[in-house]
């Protein structure tokens, strides 16, 4: 067996790349839970990749035969339906994860120097993920399926001048229809495999600058302040998984449709819209945004669409706006209230965008749009205000601890 | 030693072969990007024909057109009324009535919200006596204007000619 590695490594040095970045691998000592969300994530992605691939081995995205087919694979396939309903609610837990994983990168500063890159790879393997997300979405071709990918590319006619012929071209016809559920599934077939590129570049970028940790400060001392991945963090994370698998697996087994829309199992209608069109989820906060802005006219439409795709895009510069001496809100006490205001809000939006856009609450006292409206003001006043916190140093950071 | 005339024959050399590269690219992306574009088989469904005789006053029927949806409402007098009334009303997307009807009784409308493009519900349901877009809630009137709601233009009317009294047909053919 050495010999063989020996022979191995001269040609390839395998044995020294486990060591150095995986067994041996330095890691801060004091990681706590919240660091376990980034193998989960990855974990969900090989099950995404995994299930995916068995079940396009039945599927056929053909506008006459989709739904069926979907119905086909849920009865009549050998597990088909585990595949799907793994498939269905993997992607749900994939988002809770990754909302996880970036929320805990906010609030340790992980998107501070020198973690910028890491982090601009990590916002573009989201904004993928809510791709791919939705381009499956489509795929049942229920009710929801076909008005979900029918809202969300007429957004397209709310870029000047050419969107109206753009979305032609992205339908490659007059409506969603057949050529559009061909290309879509294509299209979210390849997108995982481009994710998966990117968490290796993330992984690189990772192993380059290493990981940050809840003080947010820097390894003093190696031998004093990490410890190595193998066993410790090894065993960390695969408890992590232990405890994913318990919750996604009750789900996929005793609620399987709980986050699935009951009119996604109506084959879709192009001449009947529902009563209710709600996207997944998972995108419900960025649909809140987009239908907050109706005050402007005939700019509303470009205006929301604006401010939703800004709401991901403001994450870019966050590394920027961010310009406390100190990365980890545990020693930024107002940027902590901020953050929780934040988490607060975004469930907040994610209420609103769930209900009806003429919905109120307390009795029709609060139309909801004003929740809205107020909502994507906190969403975008987060990123303004800890500019201001910290840039005129109006906060003042409590003394970091000397090591880890 | 440095040949002046090698050295901008070489940063020429370079220039064109970029050039050449990044012209033969784009060229070459042409027909990978048009290969999106609706094809034959779906431009030739231009047109549809339908046929009014069985439409009574007041009452409305949906027909696909492009895979789209078409309202063709047999308008009552007073909804009629209603139209003609708030074409001096300040409209978002002002259009008088009589520009967007041929027969004044026979509202023909591409039903697809100009919001996002969910097909509104029928007549009646929103308010001004018009259609309610159920996603974020557009209210259009009795000529198909969009008067309240995030929908920034009024629900267009299709290309249609009336082949005799009672047959409609919608859509330019190709
Ligand atoms: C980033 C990873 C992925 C995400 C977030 C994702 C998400 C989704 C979602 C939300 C659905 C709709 C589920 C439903 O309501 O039934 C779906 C369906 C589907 N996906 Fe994926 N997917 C991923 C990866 C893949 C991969 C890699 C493949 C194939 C290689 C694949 C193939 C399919 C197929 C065939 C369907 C239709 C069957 C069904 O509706 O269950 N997916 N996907
Ligand atoms: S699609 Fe009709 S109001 Fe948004």
């Amino acid at each position: 067996m050495s010999k063989l590695m020996e022979w191995v490594d001269a040609r390839i040095p395998v044995s020294d790349m486990i060591k150095s970045q995986a067994t041996e691998y330095p890691t801060p000592k004091n990681l706590n839970y919240w660091w376990n969300f980034g193998s989960l994530a990855l974990f969900m992605l090989i099950i995404m990749i995994l299930t995916g691939l068995f079940l396009a081995m039945h599927y056929k995205p053909d506008a006459k035969q989709a739904f069926d087919v979907v119905e086909h694979i849920m009865r009549d396939v050998n597990y088909g339906w585990l595949l799907r309903y793994l498939h269905a609610n993997g992607a749900t837990f994939f988002f809770i994860i990754i909302y996880v994983h970036i929320f805990r990168g906010m609030y340790y500063g992980s998107y501070r120097a020198p973690r910028e890159i890491l982090w601009w790879i990590g916002v573009i393997i989201f904004f993928l993920m809510m791709g791919t997300g939705f381009l499956g979405y489509v795929l049942p071709w229920g009710q929801m399926s076909y008005w979900g990918a029918a809202v969300i590319t007429n957004l397209i006619t709310a870029v000047p001048v050419i969107g109206e012929d753009l979305v032609i071209w992205v339908w490659g016809g007059f409506s969603v229809d057949d050529a559009t559920l061909n290309r879509f599934y294509v299209l979210h077939f390849l997108l995982p495999f481009v994710i998966f590129a990117l968490v290796i570049v993330h992984m690189w970028a990772l192993h380059a600058v290493h990981s940050n940790n809840p003080d947010g400060i820097d390894i003093v001392d190696e031998k004093k302040d990490t410890l190595p991945f193998h066993p410790y963090f090894t065993i960390k994370d695969l408890y992590g998984i232990g405890v994913l698998l318990i919750i996604y697996c009750w789900f996929v087994f005793f609620a399987p449709n709980a986050f699935l829309e009951p009119d996604n199992y109506i084959p879709a209608n192009p001449m009947q819209t529902p009563a209710h069109i709600v996207p997944e989820w998972y995108f419900l906060p960025f649909y809140a945004i987009l239908r907050s802005i109706d005050f402007l006219g005939s700019f509303s439409k470009l205006a929301g669409v604006i401010a939703m795709v800004g709401a991901i895009l403001v994450l870019f510069v966050l590394p920027f706006l961010d310009r406390s001496p100190v990365r980890s809100f545990r020693y930024r006490p107002l940027s902590r209230s901020l953050f929780w205001i934040f988490v607060a809000n975004s469930i907040m939006l994610g209420w609103v965008g769930y209900n009806p856009a003429d919905a109120t609450a307390f009795d029709g006292a609060l139309p909801l749009i004003i929740l809205g409206r107020t909502g994507t003001a906190i969403y975008f006043g987060y990123f303004v205000m800890l500019f201001i916190v910290t840039a005129f140093k109006i906060e003042k950071p409590l003394p970091l601890p000397k090591s880890l | 030693m440095v040949i002046e005339a090698e050295e901008n024959r070489r940063d020429f050399l370079i220039l064109a072969t970029g050039a050449v590269g990044v012209a033969g690219s784009a060229a070459a992306a042409w027909p990978f990007i048009r290969s999106w574009s609706p094809s034959a088989d779906v431009l030739a469904l231009a047109t549809t024909e339908a046929d009014l005789s069985a439409l009574t006053e007041g009452q409305m029927i949906t027909i696909p057109w492009q895979g789209k949806p078409i309202f063709i409402l047999y308008r009552t007098a007073e909804q009629i009324a209603q139209a003609k009334e708030a074409d001096s009303a300040s409209l978002p997307d002002p259009e008088q009535d009589k520009d967007r009807v041929h027969k004044e009784q026979y509202l023909v409308l591409l039903a697809l919200c100009t919001h996002l493009g969910c097909v509104p519900q029928p007549i009646g349901t929103g308010d001004f006596g018009g259609f309610l877009c159920p996603c974020h809630g557009s209210h259009y009137d009795t000529s198909g204007r969009i008067r309240k709601g995030p929908a920034p233009k009024n629900l267009p009317v299709p290309y249609y000619t009336f082949k005799d009294d009672h047959t409609i047909v919608i859509g330019k053919p190709v």
